[in-house]
């Protein structure tokens, strides 16, 4: 037994978070995101300087957990938000935390528009393949064939149409600096997204427009699986029709890093 | 300053600029596009912001995040552009921060038309987005008034911390008279305390309209209701024309009670003895004033360019004791002050019969016709 030792602490709560207990399911990948979020945050020295947007969905409450101002934006509307925000205080780190059902639905045409001017905020932009505030309603996300409280036999993609893959929507705009997507669903994918969030926020703060990254998120609750078989479900399930990818960097990223 | 012609749009806008505008996010509707071409030759001009949205929803969000970091911020548009940001306005109500919107109000419902109107009444008076909040409603009737108004409703949107809204109409809009505008106001003042502007050497700040315990929400509800009162006691504005010795009393409100006014002039020029009285504050209405009124006269017409909003809440006020008799044009469509004078004449020399509600009556003499 070793005694009186100095220890060395190798992990703990971010700076960036408050001290509250989240509510997101067990098993749901919404805490690693939040986490990484405010790694990046603490670690660019970022938290004085930025302003979160929330947006409606299972992250509505984003606020409670980091240590920074933050607004609550209308359903889908959170990059509209952000762009007022960002306009008015253009030396302020913006960010909005949105769903799937949030960005690819409801707030497309936001979504797309802050795109497109190149709006120097950052997305997170968390896919989980359906609504999980509401209970596991399709979103368009949704995989062909995945079963939902609102597709109850599975996406017919004849009626219901097919899922948007938005990070490859987004790349095309010139206003994307970063767009990116990234998975959640095991170390070695969420230290690139740890990575990915990081650049993300640096091509904000040099000022090089619009930056998302996807993450391919878990909601064991809404789809009926326990923690670990929904990971097995993204990865085997969700990967091939969401690749892993970099869609968008701006050359001057790729000088910066060398 | 000196007078100069001016549109009543571009009025609009150049006295919101005027009045210290940060931030003016908006798009194109008629009759207001106007204000938005302004905003976007001026605003960058002064360094100031300025932004076409992809729509009027995501224009109104624009104005909810800004107005978050406790900038002067204000947005502008037309009937069926308005009904799109009613989304926005509840959060923004919800969330207390300080907006002034103008709606240059045209024919509808629906796609309508560009023509004035003032159909909106019930939507911006009554309505407006979901759940429990009150705006500040301003209605002018001349560019003059379309300049002073403007200013106030910053004013009064900072001081109340509430939506303040310029119910102005496609007539006013378009039309150019002499008008003074007021010299420039400096844009630098301190950011309100509750502002979102990063968590620099403070707490941090949380701006939200969401209150997941009813409790909580119902709290937020008083406060919203307490600071209204103050409101109503505070900011009721109106006008009074001939009407010291009046025995009839018409009432309308921008563009009809300015036609109206014209109506009474000539109507005193025979030696009737009518007056008008056009509510400014159309929320808070004065109620008080037109119940006062009631006392004193015969009998009140009631003019819209609408199928009477108005007149629901003069009778609400009148409560029964004076008779109330109406005249609307709708659909775009502006009176004459001849019409209104036929009114005027009507009630002077024909004994009043009230049968039912005024708008029925109306509708039934207007078929005649």
């Amino acid at each position: 037994m070793v005694v009186n030792q100095p220890v060395e602490i190798v992990y703990h709560r971010p700076e960036s978070f408050t001290e509250v207990h989240t509510h997101y399911c067990p098993g749901c990948t919404h805490g690693i995101a939040h986490r990484l979020v405010a790694e990046v945050i603490d670690e660019m020295g970022l938290i004085e300087n930025t302003i979160g947007v929330a947006s409606v969905g299972c992250s509505v409450f984003a606020y409670n957990y980091f240590d920074c101002d933050f607004v609550e934006a209308a359903h889908g509307r959170a990059p509209a938000m952000a762009t007022g925000i960002k306009r008015v205080l253009q030396d302020r780190v913006v960010f909005t935390y949105q769903g799937d059902g949030d960005l690819a639905s409801i707030g497309m045409a936001e979504i797309v528009h802050a795109a497109a001017r190149g709006e120097n905020i950052t997305v997170i932009f968390i896919n989980n393949a359906n609504y999980g505030m509401t209970g596991g309603q399709m979103a368009p996300t949704t995989l062909p064939g995945q079963k939902t409280t609102s597709s109850p036999s599975g996406r017919d993609v004849e009626q219901m149409g097919f899922p948007i893959r938005t990070a490859e929507l987004l790349a095309t705009l010139d206003g994307s600096g970063y767009v990116v997507r990234r998975s959640l669903h095991d170390p070695k994918n969420i230290r690139m997204a740890k990575k990915a969030l990081r650049t993300a926020f640096e091509t904000q703060v040099r000022g090089l427009g619009f930056s998302m990254v996807e993450l391919l998120s878990t909601c064991p609750t809404n789809w009926g699986l326990n923690p670990h078989e929904a990971l097995k479900w993204l990865e085997e399930k969700m990967i091939p029709v969401f690749p892993i990818a970099d869609f968008k960097v701006s050359p001057a990223l790729t000088q910066g890093i060398e | 300053m000196p007078r100069e012609l001016l549109k009543g749009n571009v009025a609009t806008a150049e006295a919101a600029i005027r009045a210290g505008l940060e931030a003016y996010f908006g798009y194109p509707i008629t009759p207001q596009t106007e204000l938005l071409e302004w905003f976007s030759e001026r605003m960058p001009q002064l360094g100031r912001t300025f932004l076409q949205a992809e729509s009027e929803l995501a224009a109104i969000n624009m104005v909810y995040g800004a107005a978050c970091t406790g900038a002067r911020v204000m947005t502008s548009s037309s009937s069926p552009g308005v009904s799109l940001m009613m989304e926005g306005l509840s959060y923004i109500a919800g969330t207390e921060v300080p907006v002034v919107l103008v709606d240059v109000m045209r024919g509808g419902p629906g796609l309508g038309n560009i023509a004035a109107s003032q159909g909106d009444y019930a939507q911006i008076v009554h309505g407006g987005g979901h759940g429990d909040y009150f705006p500040i409603v301003l209605a002018p009737a001349s560019v003059q008034e379309s300049i002073d108004l403007t200013i106030l409703a910053f004013d009064l949107a900072e001081k109340y911390r509430s939506i303040v809204i310029v119910l102005t109409d496609g007539s006013i809009g378009q039309m150019m008279e002499p008008a003074e505008l007021p010299p420039m106001r400096s844009i630098e003042r301190k950011r309100p305390d509750w502002a979102i502007t990063g968590a620099r050497n403070r707490d941090r700040r949380i701006l939200s309209s969401i209150y997941l315990n009813p409790e909580e929400e119902e709290i937020t509800n008083y406060r919203l209701l307490q600071r209204w009162n103050e409101i109503e006691s505070n900011e009721i504005r109106f006008k009074e024309y001939y009407l010291d010795d009046a025995e009839l009393a018409v009432i309308g409100f921008g563009t009809a009670g300015r036609v109206s006014l014209s109506a009474v002039r000539t109507a005193r020029a025979e030696g009737i003895k009518v007056g008008l009285l056009r509510p400014i504050s159309l929320r808070p209405f004065p109620y008080k004033q037109i119940k006062a009124l009631a006392d004193r006269v015969r009998s009140i017409l009631v003019v819209e360019m609408n199928s009477g909003q108005m007149l629901d809440d003069v009778l609400q006020a009148v409560g029964g004791k004076t008779p109330v008799d109406f005249y609307g044009r709708m659909g775009g469509v502006v009176p004459f002050p001849d019409e209104v004078l036929a009114e005027i004449q009507r009630l002077a020399f024909e004994p009043i019969h009230i049968n039912g509600h005024p708008r029925r009556a109306w509708m039934k003499r207007h078929m005649i016709r």
